[in-house]
């Protein structure tokens, strides 16, 4: 059974997003670059599948040059595969995205039984690009999925709910968008990460379609009452203080 | 015309649909055009067992009365002989109904998984991109004044200028939305909700879907309760949260035991939860949980953006670490600069002494 995880290059902010002057992207000079934690449990499971069920996990992104970085990263965590569909540096809208990713997967020499997105982008969050890619594809969607079990010509996928969690039996092919928690992902291995450095990484370079209706004008980071926090003390002793405003101020005694 | 999906626990909209509808009420408002929602009545696995179904339109009396406070003008119930489960295409072909019949200017959906699923199918079959977790339409004219370049859209005419979350949250993005309708989400416990000034009295439609088979593809097939004992973290007071600074899974018994003399539940970092210390239903912030209880109790968390997402929220923050300059000190209310190994110890003691 062959699967395709979709990976996106984001930078890996971390107490504080610093804007661009043009306030359209995020500073990164001084920042490195991930995937999201959705992409990376896709990825894992994507791999889990192919290693149990005989066959081969490819990893895909579409972005810069300099995303053959979560590619690697792709490979040394068990991916067979990694293809770049490179754009340059524009950030391109959901509708192009998905157009070109499901152009790659119909033309690919490899059939591919699960396709697995993020639930969600960590930069964008358009929550979208999946259902385009499975409408695209004519194949069944479902989103929000916490636990899979593939079974030849089936997916058993769940997704919590308020006290529980719904069930879906979707056949296969078909696209399923991820979240955290679905697995544990792997720490890839020095060997491995050594043995990704020299794996091939086939790319190819789509046009966007052009079809996307929403487009960013600029960025701003929300209004926060930042200020220093009253301090209750510098060692235990300040038990006393804390019990005091936990009962007097905040009342949850 | 503006449409609201709106999503139905037992016979009450939920409250991200209340939220929906207030954001498409104050696009109508804007616009001057009517208020419209479409909901769907079906009684299948996990829908709870008040929800109707057995007779078309009988979740629709109950709701109208709802919805009409909001302001709702008409109410378009969609329900169906093979729809007897949340089938993502199916209700999507429900609002695609409505859409036809109606022609509205926008389709306002609730942020919740469902809402982004149903309205990304119908933005997929239209081949249009959908606007996420929107926090406000600032205007309705692609020449308004939103700063920044002007930006061509394939139909510029009427577009939206609108506020959006992007990084789950810890950046707005203002964008311009096209299309026609236009499509968009309300984001989740940021929109908030409000009865209108003037309440209406709407009239109820039935709404039958043409339906395949592929509509159908894919649906909820049955529910599973968890058997989770304790508060579940999204409904606690109290949220006690253990970060990296924990340092071992040993170390949440101190955080255990504060929560429950505190009536709360325990919360982790994506740090700890990586660690493996905790299960992921325990995180907190952009890819775990996004919690708003009266008091959150940080304990040797740093404060990353992603993880402040989670957790903005909270009336009160109480952050316990070691180090003055941490980011979590400059967004919480309380801080102790201790470590936490001391300082929770000695309060569950003082606690308990109180008591
Ligand atoms: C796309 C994306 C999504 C993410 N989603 C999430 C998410 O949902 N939730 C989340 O939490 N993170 C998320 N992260 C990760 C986030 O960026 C941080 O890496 C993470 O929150 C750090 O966890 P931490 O604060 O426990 O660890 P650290 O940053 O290592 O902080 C540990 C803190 O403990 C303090 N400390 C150490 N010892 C003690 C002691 N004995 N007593 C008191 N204090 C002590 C230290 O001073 C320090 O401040 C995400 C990241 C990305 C890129
Ligand atoms: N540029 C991209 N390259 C690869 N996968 C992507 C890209 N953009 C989005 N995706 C996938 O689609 C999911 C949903 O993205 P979005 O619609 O932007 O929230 C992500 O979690 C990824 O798995």
């Amino acid at each position: 059974m062959n699967t395709l995880a979709c990976v996106k290059r984001v930078p890996d902010t971390g107490a504080k997003i610093v804007l661009t002057d043009d306030q359209r992207g995020i500073d990164t000079s001084t920042l490195g670059f991930t995937m999201s934690p959705h992409e990376e449990c896709a990825l894992e499971e994507a791999v889990r599948i192919a290693e149990n069920r005989d066959g081969t996990a490819t990893a895909l992104t579409l972005g810069p040059e300099e995303a053959d970085e979560q590619l690697r990263t792709a490979l040394a965590m068990g991916a067979d595969e990694a293809t770049l569909l490179e754009t340059g540096d524009g950030e391109w809208g959901p509708v192009d995205t998905a157009t070109a990713i499901a152009d790659y997967v119909a033309e690919a020499e490899t059939d591919f039984d699960v396709l697995l997105v993020g639930n969600e982008s960590a930069d964008a969050a358009n929550y979208q690009v999946g259902t385009h890619l499975a409408s695209r594809l004519d194949r069944p969607f479902v989103a929000g999925i916490k636990s899979l079990d593939v079974e030849d010509g089936t997916a058993i996928a769940k997704r919590e709910v308020a006290g529980g969690e719904e069930v879906y039996e979707v056949d296969l092919p078909a696209v399923i968008a991820v979240k955290e928690g679905l697995n544990e992902p792997r720490y890839p291995s020095m060997r491995s990460k050594m043995r990704a450095r020299k794996q091939e990484v086939a790319s190819a370079t789509p046009e966007p379609a052009g079809a996307d209706c929403l487009e960013m004008v600029r960025l701003e980071s929300p209004d926060d009452d930042e200020g220093a926090a009253e301090i209750l003390g510098e060692s235990a002793d300040a038990a006393d203080d804390v019990l005091e405003v936990l009962r007097d101020d905040v009342e949850v005694l | 015309m503006v449409l609201a999906i709106v999503e139905t626990d037992g016979d009450a909209p939920t409250e991200s649909s209340l939220e929906a509808v207030t954001l498409a009420r104050d696009v109508a408002d804007r616009t001057d055009e009517p208020l419209e929602a479409v909901v769907f009545d079906v009684a299948g696995p996990g829908e709870g067992a008040g929800a109707g179904g057995d007779a078309g339109g009988s979740i629709g009396d109950a709701i109208a009365d709802d919805l009409g406070e909001y302001g709702v003008g008409d109410v378009h119930v969609v329900s169906h002989d093979r729809l007897d489960a949340y089938a993502p295409e199916a209700y999507a072909a429900g609002v695609e109904a409505v859409v036809a019949d109606r022609d509205p200017d926008a389709v306002v959906a609730p942020g919740s998984d469902r809402g982004q699923e149903v309205l990304s199918r119908v933005a997929a079959s239209r081949g249009q991109s959908m606007a996420a977790n929107c926090l406000a339409v600032e205007s309705v004219d692609a020449d308004a004044d939103v700063g920044g370049d002007t930006v061509e859209l394939p139909d510029a005419d009427g577009s939206y200028a609108l506020t959006r979350q992007r990084w789950g949250g810890t950046l707005i993005e203002e964008a311009l939305l096209g299309g026609d309708p236009k499509l968009l989400t309300a984001a989740e416990h940021e929109v908030g909700f409000e009865p209108a000034a003037d309440p209406a009295d709407p009239s109820v439609h039935a709404v039958t879907p043409d339906l395949a088979d592929e509509h159908l593809r894919v649906q909820v097939d049955r529910y599973e309760e968890s058997d989770e004992e304790g508060v579940p973290l999204g409904e606690a007071r109290v949220v006690v949260s253990g970060g990296r600074g924990v340092g071992g899974p040993e170390g949440y018994d101190e955080l255990e035991e504060l929560a429950d003399l505190l009536g709360g539940a325990v919360g982790a970092s994506r740090a700890a939860v990586n660690e493996g210390w905790r299960p992921h239903d325990d995180q907190v912030g952009q890819t775990g949980a996004k919690i708003s209880p009266t008091l959150y109790i940080a304990c040797g968390i740093s404060g990353a953006v992603q993880h402040m997402v989670g957790c903005k929220g909270a009336d009160t923050i109480l952050a316990i670490n070691t180090d003055p300059e941490a980011a979590i000190i400059q967004k919480a209310e309380y801080a102790v600069i201790a470590d936490l190994h001391e300082v929770v110890p000695a309060l569950n003691e003082a606690i308990r002494d109180a008591q």
